[in-house]
């Protein structure tokens, strides 16, 4: 076990776990932020990304020891009022089908368009493609990227 | 205008009660017996006050809806409400929905499976929005002094023309709750729909984008604990011995123990499939340690003896026979091709297929197989349970919640009464949630340790104690005479464990001599529904066997069809023909329309094809290229033929859905398995259709239709198939027989 302070949406946040926990658990379990999605524990679903940084990260394969000082957004820190462009877009798109990915979907999407605010076609599939939809709701998600990225 | 009557024959009974607060509730119950048993009716008094009803309409004029069935992404806690609200005329901006608690004695059918949602309670929730209205009116009558026929609503205000009297339904609620319950009620005209037929979103769709709690997964209670299972690495093995020496000393670890969900002598339910009743399982503090534990618990496994239980299923009481052995795929693949070179079941025999066949001038004989598909829902299972002396709560996501509560009552030992389900949103369900073993060891787990605590499965322990897809194989034939004219066709398909044979449906009917035969191999791999089930594989092997036919009589395959389908419906063969010919007709017409099916496009190769299964009616067509050889699905085009949509955008959200989820179940997924172990564990082996590979534009177009509405979770998903080898021919010059068409890419 050890201390861990973490920078979490803007507020610290200190946590007792052993320094091998994942990220996500420690969002999930210990933090009771569960906005942030189990699906595979080993980075091939991308139910769980989160921003390290300004970087989409998947936080089920990032031990909290290597966290550090980098800020950490989650789903629940994306938007103060759940109006950010992509979360508009995603609603106005009504992309969910049973919404289970989805927050991995927009955080994957939110980096994109940080780094890229007007990607391609290419570069969306290319940012997009560690994030699994068994609904197969990618069609929509796409328009919904490109209807944000368009205001 | 139609007329309904609240009670049907006995079947119905509705309760009224006044709420707290003067709002007004109603409950209606749609009891599959004919009179309530005995045990129901000692228990109405008592829970008269804590039942919920359909709605419950607030004095500020907010109406709450319940959503009575279990919420999947199928999208029905939007459109079940959307039925109710219609019939009570209210405006959709004053209506809150909640998921309904599973209660039987309100609602009916509380089941997320066989696209039925919609289909089966379009009539009650149509009746419940309707006889609220009523009752408003009548209030309003009589507080007004006039006739309750000159009463007239509109989005949630009530009117008197000649007396230019209004109120709110909040307004009249109170009073509306002490009017008897109107014995029979009208229902609106279809083209007097304002809700039904409009787009409404998602209800959950803010709270999904926000990172709400909504899922099992989310669950969370003060004191809960974490359980995990360890279960056989191989079907055919079962737990010998614990050594827990190691796991128990890790930190955060509370308890290590065996359990069996489902003892030998313990009459099953039809959904309680589940190859593994006997597992380890260790308990703990937080999710990441119990992951730990479970890497360093030691087990000993060893083979299982055939053995049997009772089923009280569908077709009532049956023994369910489990053979012992340590299966593989290879060996499944070998054993299906012997028995489809061997006469299997006769299910159905129109003509003289013999002398047909002996006559052919030609015969086209192909075999189709497809492999185990693992559900692979993103949400894990998983399930909450605290369970009592006094009661058994159990929280998450399930499809079957009227039969998990009666198994959970069963494995316990405690009165049906005592064990209480409460539905969370899903993340997918495809049929995997169906099977709710996993909610059965929630329960044993915790009347173990006497806690709430919450099952977590990994993704590892999902794919591999999954309850399959089956594997199949198919062989169609057919008889050309000499001047190329199909003279009949035979159908003989089988699977481990069942056949996907639906011997009624088309081209059952619209051919003189045809025979439809089935045949099955045992396993003792557990297996079940998977979206469409046996439609899934069906579907693609005689869609893709008539475009096949069609080229070798020298016609288009949509013409083909389509006089296929004009001979079913003016001269069927047969009686006992599923489908109405008219309206598959109808979706194939429309395709080829949107499609602009016969135009050649350079460098795109096109595929049809088109399925009746779960009530509705589709036709695909597909558009793709070759990009280094492999495909590259661009356009789809999908005309469906459900009856009335209820919520188009919705609708065609479940659509594309429908054509990624197969389009990549067709080039890419499998689960196989070598002496009883599952290859493939997490999602770097099993192989998923991910965002580049989805096309890029997917056009839905419905039939307009008045015909009350069928579902669309899984009829939608079959056809694409088939679309896609059709398109696939176009563009290599070979036939896809083999699911997945592109294993290793
Ligand atoms: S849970 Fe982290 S990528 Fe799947
Ligand atoms: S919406 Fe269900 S997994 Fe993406």
């Amino acid at each position: 076990m050890a201390q861990f302070k973490l920078k979490i949406n803007g507020q610290w946040r200190e946590v007792d776990v052993d320094p091998a926990t994942p990220l996500l658990w420690v969002l999930r379990d210990h933090l009771q932020m569960v906005g942030t999605k189990f699906g595979c524990g080993m980075a091939q679903c991308g139910a769980c990304t989160v921003h390290l940084g300004k970087t989409a990260t998947r936080s089920c394969v990032l031990p909290v020891s290597a966290v550090g000082d980098s800020p950490v957004t989650t789903i629940e820190g994306l938007s103060e009022n759940g109006d950010h462009p992509l979360q508009k877009a995603w609603l106005e798109m009504d992309v969910p089908q049973c919404g289970y990915c989805q927050a991995g979907q927009i955080m994957s999407a939110a980096a994109l368009l940080k780094s890229n605010p007007h990607p391609s076609d290419e570069e969306i599939d290319a940012a997009m493609m560690g994030n699994i939809c068994r609904c197969g709701t990618y069609t929509r998600i796409k328009k919904a990227i490109k209807t944000a990225a368009a205001k | 205008m139609t007329k309904v009557k609240t009670t049907y024959n006995r079947r119905t009974f509705l309760k009224t009660t006044a709420l707290a607060g003067g709002g007004m509730l109603l409950s209606f119950s749609w009891l599959a017996a004919c009179a309530p048993s005995k045990q129901q009716v000692a228990q109405l008094p008592k829970n008269w006050f804590n039942l919920n009803g359909y709605l419950k309409i607030a004095e500020n004029g907010q109406v709450t809806i319940q959503s009575p069935n279990p919420e999947i992404g199928q999208n029905v806690k939007t459109s079940m409400p959307m039925i109710v609200a219609e019939e009570l005329d209210v405006d959709w901006k004053q209506v809150i929905v909640e998921q309904a608690p599973l209660n039987t004695d309100i609602f009916s059918r509380q089941i997320a499976g066989g696209s039925q949602s919609i289909r089966q309670s379009w009539k009650a929730l149509r009746t419940a929005g309707a006889t609220a209205r009523q009752m408003l009116r009548e209030a309003a009558a009589a507080n007004w002094k006039v006739p309750v026929t000159e009463i007239t609503t509109d989005k949630g205000i009530l009117f008197h023309k000649n007396s230019g009297k209004s109120a709110t339904y909040g307004e009249m609620a109170a009073a509306a709750a002490a009017i008897p319950v109107p014995k029979e009620v009208t229902l609106k005209d279809v083209k007097d729909f304002k809700i039904i037929g409009t787009s409404r979103k998602n209800v959950d769709g803010q709270k999904i984008v926000t990172g709400k709690p909504l899922f099992g997964l989310d669950y969370q209670r003060e004191g809960m604990l974490i359980a995990m299972i360890v279960h056989p690495p191989a079907f055919g093995l079962t737990l010998k011995s614990i050594d827990d020496s190691e796991a128990r000393k890790m930190p955060g670890i509370r308890e290590v123990f065996s359990i069996n969900t489902y003892p030998a002598t313990m009459t099953r339910g039809a959904f309680d499939v589940d190859a593994f009743p006997e597992m380890a399982v260790i308990v703990g503090n937080s999710t990441w340690e119990v992951m730990q534990a479970k890497k360093a618990l030691k087990v000993s496994w060893e083979p299982i003896k055939p053995y049997s239980f009772e089923m009280d299923g569908w077709r009532g009481k049956t023994t369910v026979n489990v053979p012992a052995g340590l299966e593989s795929s290879e060996t499944h693949s070998a054993k299906m091709a012997e028995l489809a070179a061997q006469p299997g079941k006769v299910l159905r025999k129109d003509g003289d297929p013999d002398t047909a066949f002996k006559n052919a001038a030609t015969i086209i004989e192909r075999h189709y197989t497809a492999p185990f598909l693992a559900h692979n829902t993103m949400e894990p299972m998983n399930f909450f349970a605290h369970v009592t002396d006094e009661k058994a709560e159990l929280v998450g996501p399930i499809q079957t919640p009227e039969f998990m509560e009666k198994s959970v009552a069963a494995r316990l030992g405690l009165p049906l009464e005592k064990v209480d389900i409460q539905m969370t949103r899903m993340g997918g369900g495809f049929g995997r949630r169906l099977y709710g073993h996993f909610l059965v060891e929630a329960a044993v787990i915790s009347q173990k340790i006497k806690a709430p605590v919450k099952l977590i499965y990994t993704r590892e322990d999902d794919m591999t104690d999954g309850v399959y897809r089956p594997a199949y194989h198919v062989t169609y034939r057919a008889a050309l005479d000499a001047n190329k004219q199909l003279l009949a066709i035979h159908v003989r398909g089988g699977g481990v464990p069942d056949s996907p044979v639906h011997a009624n449906r088309f081209p059952a009917g619209a051919i003189d001599n045809y025979l439809a035969e089935e045949w099955s191999v045992a396993t003792n791999i557990s297996t079940g529904a998977f979206r469409a089930p046996g439609s899934n594989f069906i579907a693609s092997a005689e869609q893709s066997f008539l475009d096949e036919v069609a080229e070798a009589m020298g016609k288009d395959p949509i013409d083909m069809r389509l006089e296929m389908l004009q001979r079913a419906q003016s001269k069927p063969v047969g009686e006992k023909n599923d489908y109405d010919a008219a309206r598959y007709a109808g979706v194939l017409k429309l395709v080829k329309e949107k499609a602009a099916w016969g135009s050649a496009k350079p460098g795109v190769h096109r595929g049809v094809s088109a399925y009746f299964c779960h009530n509705s009616y589709v036709a695909n067509v597909l558009e793709l290229h070759l990009k280094d050889g492999k495909p590259v699905v661009d356009k789809a085009y999908c005309a469906i033929d459900c009856g009335i949509v209820v919520n188009p955008d919705a609708a065609a959200n479940m659509a594309e859905g429908s054509v990624v989820d197969a389009i990549g179940h067709a080039l890419y997924s499998k689960l196989t398995l070598k002496e009883g172990v599952p290859e493939q564990t997490n999602f770097h082996e099993y192989r998923m259709i991910r965002h580049h590979e989805a096309p890029k534009n997917i056009e839905v177009h419905f039939v307009k239709s008045d015909v009350d509405p069928t579902g669309l979770g899984e009829p939608i998903y079959p056809p694409v198939f088939a679309a896609l080898a059709n398109a696939l021919y176009k563009a290599t010059g070979k036939r896809f027989y083999n699911q997945p068409f592109f294993p290793e890419y």
